[in-house]
């Protein structure tokens, strides 16, 4: 619930950014909009999007921990069910992919474990709006397409997804691995605070790179013209096998949400 | 940014001094409409039947609000993707649509119509949803209830702002704003 009214306080800085650089009337009065919609949403306690997003959480498990009582599956699409129906938010998960009748209650969510030294659970929910995910892409490179290679589907990718993830967007990047720890890189990396660089230096200057082109490509906010249309570039790498070079593109709209508990 | 005000219904003289990239305050009526309920007029239309709702002058804004609490008009209403729309909405422009407020690029087809028949197509902020929320003064349901957040609803809106992106001259500020924003290298 709190990850759909209240935008983090990283995002709200990259828009006053972004505000302040881009040279398109249009595009700051729509910066403008979007922040105007924070602080509105904020206050009121309603969703920032009527897309309050496909629930997708991360659990991050300690060895240590033992959870008695039923299944942590269960408890979490129990909260999801609560706090979509509690908190006024939309429900739009259909239980089946082709015969698309709603769940009700936005169940289930998207879950990921991870097996973490210690006794914490840290749970963090990142509510995924559909606009955004439809405009991601993955590609399996060939190794002799290199940086030069990533490079362009990144920009290809953002250029096809034009006006439709409602720019300003976050662009995750994942790259080696197989098809799907590609993919995944490029969620996780959009969990990090907006615009922190990844800590290898040579993935820092790529990101840079990448969010420099992408910002002259000139879609702007909403599409609709400017030089801003990223926010920030967030990339995450893994080792690749010899004979392959995947890359994976997720967008996130500027409805940026995520909220992490620790219990 | 200068802003212009219209209020609803519309006329072909207002929408024709419309330009790409002009912010409007819309007042009045809106009345919405999703892919649902689009498929369910032209239907009406083909076999000769008449609308719920008429429209000559009107404007439709492409949205499917979130839940509202208790106490508040309209949930979260922001705009959804219009081309979704695209296949039903020139049938609608020839009767006398004077305008869609939704967000994303429009066909050829609509872009067409909208010049032959002088409506625009305005962009609301996609994710802004709160904000126009706030704008949206009165909300009642005309048609097709049991389309629920997807029904015919009748808004009464104060303000609502958006932004000209096709005019009745053609234009396009999807293309129009890119190409002139754009840096090429090489
Ligand atoms: S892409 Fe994001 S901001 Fe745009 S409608 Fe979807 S959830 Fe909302």
């Amino acid at each position: 619930m709190d990850a759909n009214y209240f935008l983090g306080q990283d995002m709200i800085d990259a828009l006053q950014n972004a505000y302040d650089k881009e040279i398109s009337l249009t595009g700051k009065e729509i910066i403008k909009q979007i922040m105007d919609n924070a602080v509105v949403a904020k206050s009121e306690e309603v969703p920032m999007c009527q897309d309050t997003g496909f629930a997708v959480v991360f659990v991050e498990l300690g060895q240590d921990v033992h959870i008695e009582g039923g299944s942590l599956e269960d408890a979490i699409n129990e909260g999801v069910r609560r706090g979509y129906t509690d908190g006024f938010l939309r429900k739009s998960i259909v239980g089946h992919p082709l015969e698309r009748e709603n769940t009700g209650d936005n169940t289930p969510a998207v879950v990921y474990y991870k097996l973490v030294p210690g006794d914490n659970l840290k749970i963090t929910v990142a509510p995924k709006g559909g606009g955004s995910e439809n405009m991601s892409a993955i590609k399996m490179l060939k190794p002799a397409e290199g940086l030069e290679g990533v490079k362009q589907f990144v920009l290809d990718t953002v250029l096809a997804a034009g006006s439709n993830p409602c720019p300003p967007v976050i662009v995750g990047v994942g790259i080696g691995g197989t098809f799907e720890k590609a993919a995944m890189l490029s969620k996780e990396s959009l969990l990090r605070a907006v615009g922190t660089p990844n800590p290898r230096p040579d993935i820092a200057v790529l990101e840079k790179e990448l969010l420099n082109s992408i910002n002259n490509l000139g879609i702007g906010p909403q599409g609709l013209g400017g030089r801003i249309t990223a926010l920030a570039v967030h990339v995450n790498v893994y080792p690749a096998h010899i004979a392959s070079l995947p890359v994976a593109v997720n967008i996130n709209c500027h409805a940026n949400r995520h909220k992490e508990i620790i219990l | 940014m200068s802003e212009i005000k219209l209020i609803t219904p519309v006329t072909d003289a207002i929408t024709k001094k419309l330009r790409i990239g002009q912010k409007v305050l819309l007042n009045g009526v809106l009345y919405t409409g999703r892919d649902a309920a689009h498929k369910k007029m032209v239907e009406l239309l083909d076999s000769g039947k008449e609308l719920p709702i008429e429209l000559q002058g009107q404007i439709i804004y492409y949205v499917g609000p979130s839940p509202a609490k208790p106490g508040q008009i309209i949930g979260s209403a922001g705009p959804t993707t219009s081309g979704r729309m695209d296949l039903y909405a020139p049938k609608l422009i020839a009767l006398g649509l004077k305008g869609m407020v939704g967000k994303g690029k429009r066909s050829p087809d609509v872009i067409k119509a909208l010049k032959q028949y002088n409506s625009v197509y305005f962009a609301a902020v996609g994710g802004a949803a709160a904000l126009i929320s706030k704008s949206i003064k009165k909300c009642q349901v005309v048609a097709y209830p049991e389309l629920g957040p997807e029904a015919i609803y009748r808004l009464e809106v104060e303000s609502f702002p958006v932004i000209v992106v096709n005019d009745t001259l053609g234009g396009d500020l999807y293309e129009e704003g890119t190409k002139k924003f754009a840096i090429r290298l090489k």
